[in-house]
């Protein structure tokens, strides 16, 4: 009798021995005489739950979790083939309160299917985004895109269909499609998480993009420390090909339209989107000045549209299902979904798809659990390295690209890194500076030079003198507005929040920083 | 296979001519490709590499110079890299780091002295709601690569292992 189990190969539930699970399954499968067909998926994004493995039964997918080797026998000899009662059983998985209170547009198919199939890709939904795509045609597809309200999932926030407008409007012999998987902000995952999960949603998305705007060549530029989802990700555009996605005539359609899967060498900045067609070109990643925007002038000084894995993989479900059905989840002029990841010191870490508007102190208290730790959180970065440290006083910051500005912040690409009470901010602010001095691709002095003199300055606060916070303030102005991208511009960020919110830990009172530095 | 490949411009030339037709674009695959195999980008390579894409020899430097992964010195065969970003601090990044010191003898950055394990700093494996975590990385480990996460207690003394072994 066959048995199916769905077993997470995301690099998080390898990392948490997902393989050592795998084999232990494979040998007591055939040792009870049993054919095992063993699904690898991507990960549903419950991360505490890992490895996380779901039996196929009657009722449906029974999941079971977290799963180390050990446990395998003992949930094999307690009817794990069946859907059994155990400890470690979690009913199924749509259930779980952290899944439950999701909303999945991008992230429907993460964790669910075979992201190595392309067939088990169409039966769960794939394609049918391409397929209204083609019956659209090119301005058909830019409208649709501009109405859902989409913006740039990787941080800056730039409305997707007007960036593909101007390319479309653009007269080029040869456009490109390049997509940014440079996912370097600490506490964020969700592109490798699709990547490894879902690929050929945003290979699907690509293919859109490519349509809409006359372009036949795609890049995909991934970060060299994703080697699992770079092998993901390759086996899926192979597949593709071979299905007739990917290559001339897409779909016995005229369009034509290809994908190259290029890997990052481990420089930070070429997450910066000129940097990053730079680095594609074959040069060292630095940014460009613009204009020219890259919508004008981009990879090899054609017309570019780059957006962030995100961005293109919310593409499909826009054109599948409707501009209006995508715009109606948000508030204000953020809409649709944001994959939320959840990071740090936290006990529930995981991904969490919702429409913008909820709190980070839902986020974090409610949703993540608060610490792992089990003591106080104290402070929460969102957005990456760049991002601002928020306190609790913050914490009823909606999720809203305007409202996070207006609070000192940015939510960047959507990750939430949680600290608890043992934090040191003027280390936190310090670690930024650093990372800003080490990542500086060097070409404009506020960011090469400032970055360093951060670090000085902010020893010298912790060697207790506070008259050099008016000169940290001062440096921070010159980054924010004299660099040339947001890795010298934003690093204030971190930097200015910390002391704002934190100025204990840098010896002032909290009678304000300001007056004390006076 | 325990050790990286050792150079030879015969070997060079064959991973270079592959892929010279695409011109300057190619640069930074044929770098990963020849470090992949040699464990480093050897300084005989570099002028070959700027001859076949029709680039000078301080244009190809200042590329392999500029980004992190590009080594110009043999690396270790085993590469123990540590997450040293916010997500991974917040949950003890530097309590493993620690330990690791204290087992091998190694802070990040460093290499043992037999040449066989290097430390690193990494920031950000995308296992950031799994921290803290490290990856395990070169010819010498099974499977080419091995990830860790939630990293303290046993999970984090098999890795070391690993690492020393």
């Amino acid at each position: 009798m066959s048995v199916t189990i769905y077993l997470p190969k995301d690099a998080a539930a390898l990392a948490l021995g997902a393989d050592e699970v795998a084999a232990e399954l494979t040998r007591l499968a055939r040792m009870a005489g049993r054919d095992l067909n063993l699904v690898r998926t991507g990960s549903r994004g419950l991360f505490w739950l890992e490895p996380m493995i779901e039996v196929a039964t009657p009722a449906g997918r029974i999941a079971y979790g977290p799963v180390e080797a050990s446990d395998v026998e003992g949930l094999v000899a307690a009817g794990l083939f069946e859907g059994g009662a155990h400890p470690l059983r979690l009913g199924p998985p749509a259930a779980i309160p952290f899944l439950a209170r999701q909303t999945r547009l991008t992230f429907a198919r993460t964790g669910i299917v075979d992201p190595a199939s392309v067939e088990d890709y169409r039966a769960h939904g794939g394609w049918a985004g391409l397929e209204r795509a083609l019956e659209l045609g090119p301005e058909g597809i830019v409208e649709e895109v501009v109405q859902s309200g989409l913006r740039g999932r990787g941080g800056a926030g730039f409305p997707t269909g007007v960036k593909w407008r101007t390319v479309a409007a653009a007269k080029a012999p040869q456009k490109y499609i390049v997509c940014n998987a440079d996912e370097g902000d600490s506490g964020t995952y969700a592109d490798r998480m699709i990547m490894e999960g879902d690929p050929f949603v945003l290979i699907e998305g690509m293919v859109i993009a490519g349509i809409a705007v006359g372009a036949t060549r795609g890049y995909v530029y991934l970060r060299s420390e994703y080697p699992h989802a770079a092998a993901a990700f390759a086996l899926a555009l192979d597949e593709a090909r071979r299905a007739g996605f990917l290559g001339a005539r897409i779909g016995g359609s005229a369009h034509d339209f290809d994908i190259e899967l290029r890997m990052g060498a481990g420089a930070y900045v070429c997450g910066e989107e000129t940097a990053l067609l730079d680095s594609i070109e074959g040069k060292r990643g630095q940014v460009r000045a613009k204009p020219p925007l890259p919508a004008h002038q981009g990879l090899f000084g054609r017309p570019t549209v780059i957006n962030n894995v995100i961005s293109l993989a919310s593409v499909p479900f826009i054109l599948a299902e409707g501009a209006a059905v995508y715009r109606d989840f948000g508030m204000g002029r953020s809409r649709g979904t944001m994959p939320i990841q959840l990071a740090g010191n936290i006990r529930f870490g995981g991904l969490y798809e919702t429409a913008f508007g909820v709190t980070l102190g839902e986020l974090v208290d409610e949703i993540g659990g608060g610490t792992a730790s089990g003591r106080p959180v104290r402070a929460v970065q969102v957005g990456g390295p760049l991002g601002a440290y928020f306190p609790r006083a913050l914490f009823d910051t909606p999720f809203d690209y305007e409202a996070f500005t207006a609070a000192g912040g940015l939510i960047g690409h959507g990750g939430v890194v949680v600290f608890d009470d043992t934090v040191d901010l003027r280390a936190q602010a310090r670690f930024a500076m650093e990372f800003c001095a080490i990542e500086s691709c060097g070409k404009c002095t506020p960011c090469r030079i400032g970055s360093t003199r951060g670090v000085e300055v902010i020893d010298r606060i912790g060697a207790g003198d506070p008259k050099q916070i008016t000169l940290l303030r001062d440096l921070c102005e010159t980054m924010k507005f004299g660099s040339l991208c947001a890795l010298g511009g934003f690093a204030p960020y971190p930097v200015l929040s910390a002391l704002d919110h934190f100025p204990e830990d840098f010896g002032v009172g909290a009678a304000g920083s300001a007056a004390a530095a006076e | 296979m325990t050790r990286y490949d050792s150079w030879t411009p015969e070997k060079g030339a064959l991973i270079i001519g592959d892929m010279a037709a695409e011109g300057r674009t190619a640069l930074l695959p044929i770098l990963h490709e020849i470090q992949a195999g040699f464990g480093h980008v050897p300084a005989e390579a570099v002028p070959m590499i700027a001859e076949a894409l029709n680039l000078t020899r301080a244009d190809v430097h200042g590329v392999v110079s500029f980004y992190h992964d590009f080594r110009e010195t043999p690396v270790a065969p085993r590469v123990l890299k540590l997450c040293r970003a916010e997500a991974c601090q917040a949950a003890g990044a530097d309590q493993v780091a620690r330990r690791v010191a204290e087992r091998t003898g190694l802070a990040c950055g460093e290499t043992s002295a037999d040449g066989a394990l290097a430390v690193e700093a990494v920031y950000c494996l995308g296992l950031c709601a799994t921290a803290p975590s490290a990856m395990l990385e070169g010819p010498g480990v099974e499977g080419g690569r091995r990830l860790g996460a939630r990293l303290g207690g046993p999970r984090l003394e098999r890795l070391i292992d690993e690492a020393v072994r």
